[in-house]
């Protein structure tokens, strides 16, 4: 699960590591009135979407007056954003973020993700920040240290002394650094977090260390012990027909392509997208029915996958082991019954029940195909769909 | 012989009063299983269907000389379902559960460190290796009728491409020595390395089909021991090819982040390696056949 910028500081000022101060606003009105509460000669309105590449795509924006905060938040709100992560359609900014102004004497990078190769969550640190890390990792491999995070005891000091070393931090910035890594390093791990990044963590002309922007996700699976995170989600950030399909614990991921497939089994759901390209098409969505899905639960992902215009045929992909092949074509036909399937279909069953799933297809009377084997499945849909 | 499991091997379950555990633990029976027993704390003395059911993993091991335990229970407690396991000496375990927090694995790794336990998944469909036509020991919640026995060993991320797999090397007349679900989270027990080490080292074994997908470097490392150490053919095949950079594809470790993880690098890694990597998940078994067939007539 990911959350905004500004939700992202309130926990890193929760847990110790400093944050310019900023207010959150929903109209342009609210932005003009936080400039002149924040009471800084310089500030920064900033487009909370879920999305990295803001800056480039105009929604960061430094203003010197209340006037200028108003205009620049009514530039941005209400309006669909594009950046290189957002896909062509953009995001709508709903919030904008006024934070006090900072002068930056140097740019740094920090983060923490998990890692397997070590089997634990691992510190990056890089004295060049602001940049895409990405693109230093393969440039300048270098230039990040790591520190791995004991997992339940945190970073160690003798890390935080390393690596702010190889910041650059001395003295009291030296303190100020060490601090921040190891409140970071607690937040990840006492959150569940999957990935905390602070890019860039500055130190200002006045010497304080400070999170200038900050990006936290967090593992779903472990949500259920942090109500407060999973209070953060925000619905408007997702598609809704991904919020739509999580309703009916569906793994459903919205693509631009054409063939719409339901598959069981996230790798198998995959190779299913892959095979689909390979025979010449494009899938339109991912959609995992998951181990032990009902007669309920297939009728929805087919629904969720006919609401979508740009389908224009349907590929069934089901190796029944748990799930058995019965269930999936009754889900079929009560769906297709009640959508009145406009599109093409094709099914490929094989596993558990099989035969009996063929024959209630088959007896359904519906327009449709079947196939033996994934490629033929493919081709079969591929050319239907055309 | 097989890797991992064979015939004789005594299974407990844990979290057997709950509806997975007891379904999938009288499947295993019914497949000819050594189903010893069963745990579910406080429920200890009751019995599932025949299975004996004891509050704790220790007593469990004690009372019948179980060697591996699948543990069913929900992510909440695997962690430390797993921790009691090892703690009870167990060898093998073998972790069913989906949406186990993935910090909670970090230090289960920690503290496995030193102990005799070998972990499979989370997140993964279990390990079993077909007997006889109808009869084997399967640990997991795999259908066992796609199972025959037979002289190829499969490895794989992923459940249902498992499935797939087994079942194409079934059709071909192939059949199994064993097949391993590793899981599809982001820190897991046995990897890639430990199957392949295992596989070559079977007298029993004389092919092996691994099965990736994208995220991590798991195949990419498995790719360097093969290139070093696996005498026996490989056929691989990598799912994911078309999934966008920063969409989790339903398992948590698979997902591209920062370019890294792309099914296109995992593939040109094993083909390096020598292995024989499929487009198309549909001709896994057909192409295995190929490979054996060569490797015999050469």
């Amino acid at each position: 699960m990911n959350i905004h910028e500004f939700q992202a500081k309130e926990l890193l000022a929760r847990y110790g590591v400093a944050v310019p101060e900023g207010i959150v606003c929903d109209t342009a009105e609210q932005a003009a009135e936080a400039f002149r509460k924040l009471g800084s000669d310089l500030a920064v309105v900033k487009a909370q979407i879920h999305a990295g590449g803001r800056g480039k795509a105009g929604g960061v924006k430094l203003v010197k007056s209340a006037d200028e905060a108003r205009d620049k938040a009514e530039a941005m709100l209400g309006k669909a954003m594009v950046t290189h992560q957002t896909g062509p359609e953009g995001r709508v900014v709903r919030k904008v973020y006024v934070t006090k102004g900072a002068d930056i004497a140097t740019e740094l990078y920090l983060a923490v993700a998990v890692d397997r190769k070590t089997n634990a969550p691992v510190m990056m640190a890089c004295p060049e920040g602001g940049v895409e890390i990405e693109t230093l990792a393969e440039e300048k491999p270098e230039a990040i240290q790591r520190a791995r995070i004991h997992p339940m005891k945190g970073l160690l000091p003798f890390q935080a002394r390393r690596m702010c070393k190889h910041l650059g931090l001395t003295g009291e910035q030296a303190k100020q650094g060490a601090k921040v890594m190891t409140n970071l390093a607690k937040l990840f791990v006492d959150l569940d977090c999957s990935l905390a990044e602070i890019n860039p963590l500055i130190v200002t002309e006045q010497g304080d260390v400070v999170a200038l922007d900050a990006k936290i996700n967090f593992d779903s699976n472990a949500l259920y012990r942090h109500q407060d995170v999973a209070a953060m989600r925000d619905l408007n950030e997702e598609d809704p027909k991904e919020v739509e399909a999580s309703k009916f614990d569906l793994n459903y991921i919205a693509l631009d392509g054409t063939i719409g497939c339901m598959v069981n089994g996230a790798g198998l759901a995959m190779a299913t997208m892959d095979v689909i390209q390979l025979k010449g098409g494009s899938p339109a969505n991912f959609l995992d029915v998951g181990g032990g899905a009902n007669k309920q639960q297939v009728t929805n992902a087919f629904k969720i996958i006919l609401a979508d215009p740009n389908v224009k045929g349907v590929l069934v992909n089901i190796f029944g082991g748990i799930m058995k092949c019965d269930t999936i074509a009754e889900g079929v036909i009560a769906a297709a019954k009640e959508v009145q399937l406009d599109r093409p279909l094709v099914v490929r069953l094989e596993g558990t029940n099989v035969e009996l799933g063929r024959k209630l297809l088959e007896e359904s009377g519906l327009p449709l195909e079947t196939a033996k084997s994934l490629d033929e499945a493919a081709e079969k849909i591929v050319a239907a769909a055309g | 012989m097989a890797i991992l499991i064979d015939g004789n091997t005594k299974v407990i379950t844990q979290g057997i009063t709950g509806k997975n555990g007891t379904f999938h633990s009288l499947q295993a029976k019914a497949y000819g299983t050594q189903m010893v027993g069963g745990v579910t704390p406080g429920k200890g003395g009751q019995e599932v269907e025949g299975i004996p059911v004891f509050d704790s993993v220790k007593e469990a091991v004690d009372a019948t000389g179980a060697t591996v335990s699948v543990i069913y229970v929900p992510g909440a407690f695997t962690a430390d379902s797993i921790c009691e396991a090892v703690d009870a000496g167990i060898e093998l375990v073998v972790t069913i559960t989906e949406g186990v927090p993935v910090l909670d694995m970090a230090w289960v790794k920690d503290y496995m460190a030193g102990s005799g336990s070998r972990l499979v998944g989370p997140n993964c469909p279990g390990v079993i290796t077909p007997v006889t036509d109808t009869t084997g020991c399967k640990i997991g919640i795999m259908p066992a009728y796609i199972h025959k026995p037979g002289r190829v060993g499969v490895v794989s991320r992923s459940g249902t491409l498992t499935y797939e797999a087994v079942w194409q090397l079934t059709t071909e007349g192939l059949g199994q020595s064993t097949s391993v679900g590793i899981g599809g989270d982001p820190i897991n027990g046995t990897d890639f390395v430990d199957c392949l080490r295992l596989f070559n080292d079977d007298p029993d074994t004389d092919g092996i089909i691994m099965i990736g997908e994208i995220g991590g470097t798991a195949e990419e490392e498995g790719a360097d021991f093969i290139k070093a150490h696996v005498t026996k053919p490989v056929v691989g095949f990598i799912a994911g090819a078309t999934a966008p950079p920063g969409k989790r594809m339903g398992h948590a470790g698979a997902i591209i982040s920062g370019g890294k993880g792309t099914a296109k690098d995992k593939k040109a890694a094993l083909e390096a390696a020598g292995v024989t990597v499929v487009d198309t998940p549909s001709i896994m078994g057909r192409t295995m056949r190929e490979v054996l067939g060569a490797k015999a007539g050469a």
